[in-house]
């Protein structure tokens, strides 16, 4: 398969995670699609690996894979305190930093 | 052969993203995210990276959907409020710019002339993308970014300890009669124990519950006090009458 194939399927991934975090209104789901965009990025980082012949690529997408685990564990954790305090899970309700 | 696999895993991929947007309960966006990292998977075992597929299906199909079920189980994963304020000029807003980007993005990689970007790559030998490989690279070459992502990982587990924890119970008496400087940034009604067992922040307590002999009743009785006979100085500070 031509490496363009998959630089495509990339940028549809990419593309439908933004328009996830910018309509969806619950903070997991936006999480979620922010995973989307991360593995979109993945995809496009192993492609070019592969179009070069080199692992830095993938190496890469691995370093990636280890901020997006830490990305989910803090953001979850954010949930998880704002479910304790009553508050809603609504990104739009969230408009301020003061607990 | 490949063709066949990139169709299915590409078409699998983009279908499993388009469910985590479009579905409205979360738990099934979960379970769309792992059919669609499943795709990926086998795209990435397409491109030779064999590691980077095996890592993504244990470790992010694995260990961290995991969480996310778990977490959607505790919150109780309730659908979206349709609220009015979902505006549909928005979403269309939203959907045009989605376009955009994807034109934008397609136009910025397959518009690049990259020499390589219409074949099948370069020839590798094959080996590459094999874990002896990526494992020699990471211990050798990328040390200090390996090094690097484990102490970020370390920190994120501790915040996230410190984020989630159940807020502490209990103070000891002195502890309560000192004024930190999270009781003096916080405000009421923020839901901590502090407020319900009477801390600085204590709430006032409805006179009429009268079960328990909390100290919200002592306040309330030391008020009532002090309204009586206004010139009478205080005679016990709210702190004080935690402890008593």
């Amino acid at each position: 398969m031509d490496i363009g194939w998959f630089l495509v399927v990339s940028a549809l991934i990419f593309t439908i995670g933004a328009a996830g975090v910018l309509t969806r209104r619950s903070p997991l789901v936006v999480l979620l699609c922010l995973e989307l965009m991360l593995n979109a990025a993945n995809l496009a980082l192993i492609a070019f690996a592969r179009m070069h012949g080199n692992h830095d690529g993938q190496i890469f997408a691995i370093i990636v894979m280890v901020v997006a685990a830490c990305e989910v564990t803090v953001g979850l954790g954010v949930i998880v305190a704002m479910h304790r305090r009553r508050l809603p899970i609504d990104v739009d309700e969230m408009q301020e930093l003061q607990g | 052969m490949g063709e066949v696999l990139f169709f299915v895993a590409g078409i699998g991929a983009v279908a499993g993203a388009i469910g985590v947007v479009a579905v409205r309960n979360p738990f099934y966006s979960v379970l769309a995210l792992v059919s669609h990292l499943v795709c990926l998977a086998a795209l990435f075992l397409l491109l030779r990276a064999e590691f980077v597929a095996a890592a993504q299906v244990v470790v992010y199909a694995g260990a961290v959907m995991v969480l996310y079920v778990f977490v959607v189980a505790y919150i109780g994963g309730q659908d979206e409020p349709l609220g009015p304020r979902a505006g549909h000029g928005l979403k269309l807003a939203s959907a045009v710019f989605g376009g955009l980007l994807f034109v934008e993005l397609s136009i910025a990689t397959l518009g690049s002339g990259l020499s390589l970007i219409d074949s099948g790559g370069e020839i590798v030998q094959p080996s590459f993308g094999s874990p002896a490989e990526i494992g020699e690279l990471l211990l050798t070459k990328f040390l200090l970014p390996f090094e690097v992502a484990s102490f970020l990982l370390l920190i994120a587990a501790v915040g996230a300890v410190v984020l989630a924890r159940r807020r502490g119970g209990l103070t000891r008496a002195e502890e309560q009669a000192q004024y930190t400087a999270m009781d003096v940034l916080r405000s009421s009604y923020t839901g901590t124990m502090a407020e319900a067992v009477g801390g600085p922040h204590a709430l006032p307590k409805p006179a009429a519950s009268g079960i328990d002999a909390a100290p919200g009743h002592e306040r309330a009785a030391a008020a009532a006090a002090e309204r009586a006979e206004p010139g009478a100085p205080p005679t016990a500070s709210p702190s004080e009458g935690d402890e008593a």
